[in-house]
């Protein structure tokens, strides 16, 4: 094993029932110091209703969480001490101006005076907030609301930070900004990092590793190349193909390629084919483009990318749970 | 799991490894990993303390606070203007009206016991004590209450302010003596100002039993609104839209207030019939349950209370067929005070039933927007 960081985070068999509805289905979880773990999935995947069970503020239906070697349903204060939270679509007292809001939290944190004093007014320069810190929240936009809440969570000087949709109604910058803090914070001080989201690049760019949430279970868990393997782990790989020259013939050129067994129109960039066949073809292919001149402008593999990967899983997933559903109808 | 060289060996702050555990279970590791160790904190701030105080500076600079805080002086001031022409003459009776033990009546008092009726006077021909009773006292409770935690809610802070180092409760708890505290200040500045402009009016201080009898009173009247404030908090926790427990509110003390009378009408007739031919012991059981109802509604409750505190003539709260042959006699406190003792008691136990159902289903419900 190549890391034995302490854990901070670990589940077993975690689970939540409504009634009948399963909105988690038994998770084993384990979120390590100095570690950005990305909790990926659709709305209502079961991603808020793991972090609240984490947080002890939702009681879990069965299995154990330990955040910190502690239980959170037993012991929330001292996990909430140590935890800092950002909720999705976080929230801040208006008339009150963005201090003030930070100044309340490190209150109800039990810092002292003026070391929260110092604390708020450096955590407001690193999201960028010093100019507008003194005005109401009122007159916050979206963003600047995240980046506050992003502060607000880290006033508390978290082991652990939950991180709720956090670049969400950010701009770009900003978001670039957030993921260096976040990872700033993970490499500097070895908080660990649970960030749920479904934005994918985003999640690729700063997750360590990632667990996929579909309907309230794990369809995989691991860093982003591990899923890549696992999912390339067939005998037919994919390849996105682009070159100049009429479409017809570059078609008629790559089906000509041996090893290749189908060359279909890609159905979103209907610029590109793509190619299925062995691996082999991928050092093929450029060649045969080549002698034909029809100079390739883009070749790419097709399923490296975190976003493919989380629509082959998707799919998957969505597709074994309606054959559940059938076979139990039958 | 993760076989990607890390980029960079974090340096922990804080967290000293407590050595492999249990080992035997893994996620394809052999060995377990030590758990992050954090020093705990020992002792956590009294979180309803904290948020009490944000609540209650929040409250002091609210357009809420400044627009009630307007209209009870404007009522303190109109209640003693239309008092102005008749006080004297109703005080100059009640003094010369003689007791058994030669007491001075507290003369002072009926500034705020005092109905002016009249024809056609509405709530204008209510005393203050009528008027804290039956219209302000519900007000201010609603006003500091209703939204209490479901603007929260929809403020998107709920989420932010459980996930802190508190109990669930401190959040309601810490609304409540918030809340509390601003509805204690307005009634007293009220009262200050009203007795202030009774001791040129009437030429009398209240002093001795009159100031005892005041405070006794305006401590009562804040319990009394307290019941308010928990019934709208209760409201404000259930609904999640402050709009809905508006209403729910307002229809409550409606009930309560104007048909409260009627209710109890209506069932003690029910159950100790009386009527033209009945004995006077059959009518005097009858008005006794009507009575007893009536003082499950907190209006009704806190009407008696005022009698019995505020009036020192009043000896028993219930109708007795042999209290118009009692000696006139002045009650001390004290006296006063145990006649009462058990409507204080049910007071604070409905404003508790508030409170725990507020509890209650606060701790069930779902942190989430």
């Amino acid at each position: 094993m190549a890391t034995q960081a302490p854990v901070a985070i670990r589940t077993r068999g975690l689970e939540k029932r409504y009634g009948n509805n399963v909105a988690v289905q038994p998770l084993d979880l384990e979120v390590r110091a100095g570690e950005v773990f990305g909790l990926l999935g659709p709305n209502g995947a079961g991603k808020t209703t793991t972090i609240l069970m984490l947080l002890g503020l939702t009681e879990p239906s069965g299995g154990t969480a330990e955040v910190l070697g502690l239980d959170p349903a037993r012991n929330p204060l001292q996990v909430k001490r140590h935890v800092g939270y950002l909720p999705d679509n976080v929230g801040f007292y208006g008339g009150m101006t963005g201090r003030q809001n930070l100044r309340y939290t490190a209150r109800l944190n039990g810092l002292p005076r003026d070391a929260g004093e110092e604390r708020i007014s450096g955590l407001l320069e690193r999201v960028r907030l010093t100019e507008a810190a003194d005005n109401h929240v009122d007159t916050y936009s979206r963003g600047m609301l995240q980046r506050l809440g992003l502060a607000d969570a880290l006033v508390k000087e978290p082991s652990i930070l939950i991180l709720d949709e956090p670049t969400t109604s950010i701009d770009p910058i900003g978001v670039a900004e957030t993921l260096a803090l976040v990872r700033e914070l993970v490499q500097d001080q070895g908080v660990a990092v649970l960030l749920s989201s479904h934005l994918l690049h985003q999640v690729q760019q700063v997750c360590d590793r990632i667990a996929i949430f579909v309907n309230g279970s794990v369809a995989a868990m691991g860093t982003v190349a591990q899923l890549a393997a696992a999912q390339q782990s067939g005998a037919q790989i994919q390849l996105e193909v682009g070159a100049y020259g009429d479409a017809e013939g570059v078609a008629a050129t790559l089906r000509a390629v041996p090893g290749v067994s189908e060359v279909t129109l890609d159905p979103f960039d209907r610029r590109l084919w793509v190619v299925t066949g062995e691996p082999a073809v991928r050092s093929r292919i450029a060649s045969a483009l080549l002698a034909d001149g029809k100079t390739p402008w883009h070749l790419r593999d097709r399923g490296m990318e975190l976003d493919e990967i989380y629509q082959r899983y998707f799919q998957a997933s969505m597709a074994a749970a309606a054959g559940e559903a059938v076979a139990a109808d039958v | 799991m993760s076989e990607e060289p890390r980029r960079e060996r974090p340096k922990q702050r804080g967290i000293k490894p407590k050595g492999a555990r249990q080992p035997g279970r893994s996620f394809g590791r052999p060995v377990e990993a030590p758990t992050m160790q954090v020093p705990m904190v020992a002792r956590f701030p009294a979180g309803w303390r904290v948020i009490g105080a944000k609540e209650f500076a929040e409250h002091l600079l609210s357009i809420r606070f400044l627009v009630l805080i307007a209209i009870m002086g404007l009522v303190g001031v109109a209640v003693v203007y239309i008092l102005a022409g008749n006080i004297r003459d109703a005080a100059q009776q009640i003094h010369d009206s003689r007791y058994a033990n030669g007491q001075p009546f507290p003369v002072f008092l009926i500034l705020f016991t005092f109905s002016p009726g009249g024809t056609n006077a509405g709530f204008a021909g209510i005393s203050f004590a009528g008027l804290i009773t039956l219209l302000l006292g519900p007000l201010l409770g609603l006003a500091f209450g209703f939204d209490a935690i479901s603007n929260e809610r929809s403020e998107g802070t709920l989420p932010r302010l459980v996930s802190q180092p508190i109990h669930r409760d401190d959040v309601i708890n810490g609304k409540f003596i918030a809340s509390l505290a601003i509805v204690a200040l307005i009634l007293g500045a009220v009262m200050v100002i009203l007795a202030g402009i009774g001791i040129f009016q009437l030429g009398v201080f209240p002093a001795g039993d009159a100031g005892l009898r005041l405070l006794a009173w305006y401590v009562l009247a804040v319990l009394y609104i307290g019941f308010w404030l928990a019934l709208a908090t209760l409201f404000s926790v259930v609904f999640r839209r402050a709009a809905t427990a508006v209403l729910v509110v307002l229809g409550v003390w409606l009930v309560v207030t104007f048909f409260g009378g009627q209710i109890a009408t209506v069932i003690a007739n029910f159950f100790s019939p009386a009527g033209a031919n009945s004995t006077v012991g059959q009518q005097v059981n009858n008005l006794n349950l009507q009575l007893t109802i009536a003082r499950v509604f907190p209006p009704g409750l806190f009407n008696d209370m005022t009698s019995a505190i505020l009036d020192p003539r009043v000896t028993s709260l219930n109708y007795s067929t042999s209290s118009s042959q009692a000696i006139p006699t002045l009650l001390p406190l004290s006296q006063s005070l145990l006649l009462i003792w058990p409507y204080i008691v049910t007071l604070l136990a409905m404003t508790a039933a508030c409170f725990a159902i507020a509890y209650v289903t606060f701790m069930r419900q779902e942190v989430r927007a």
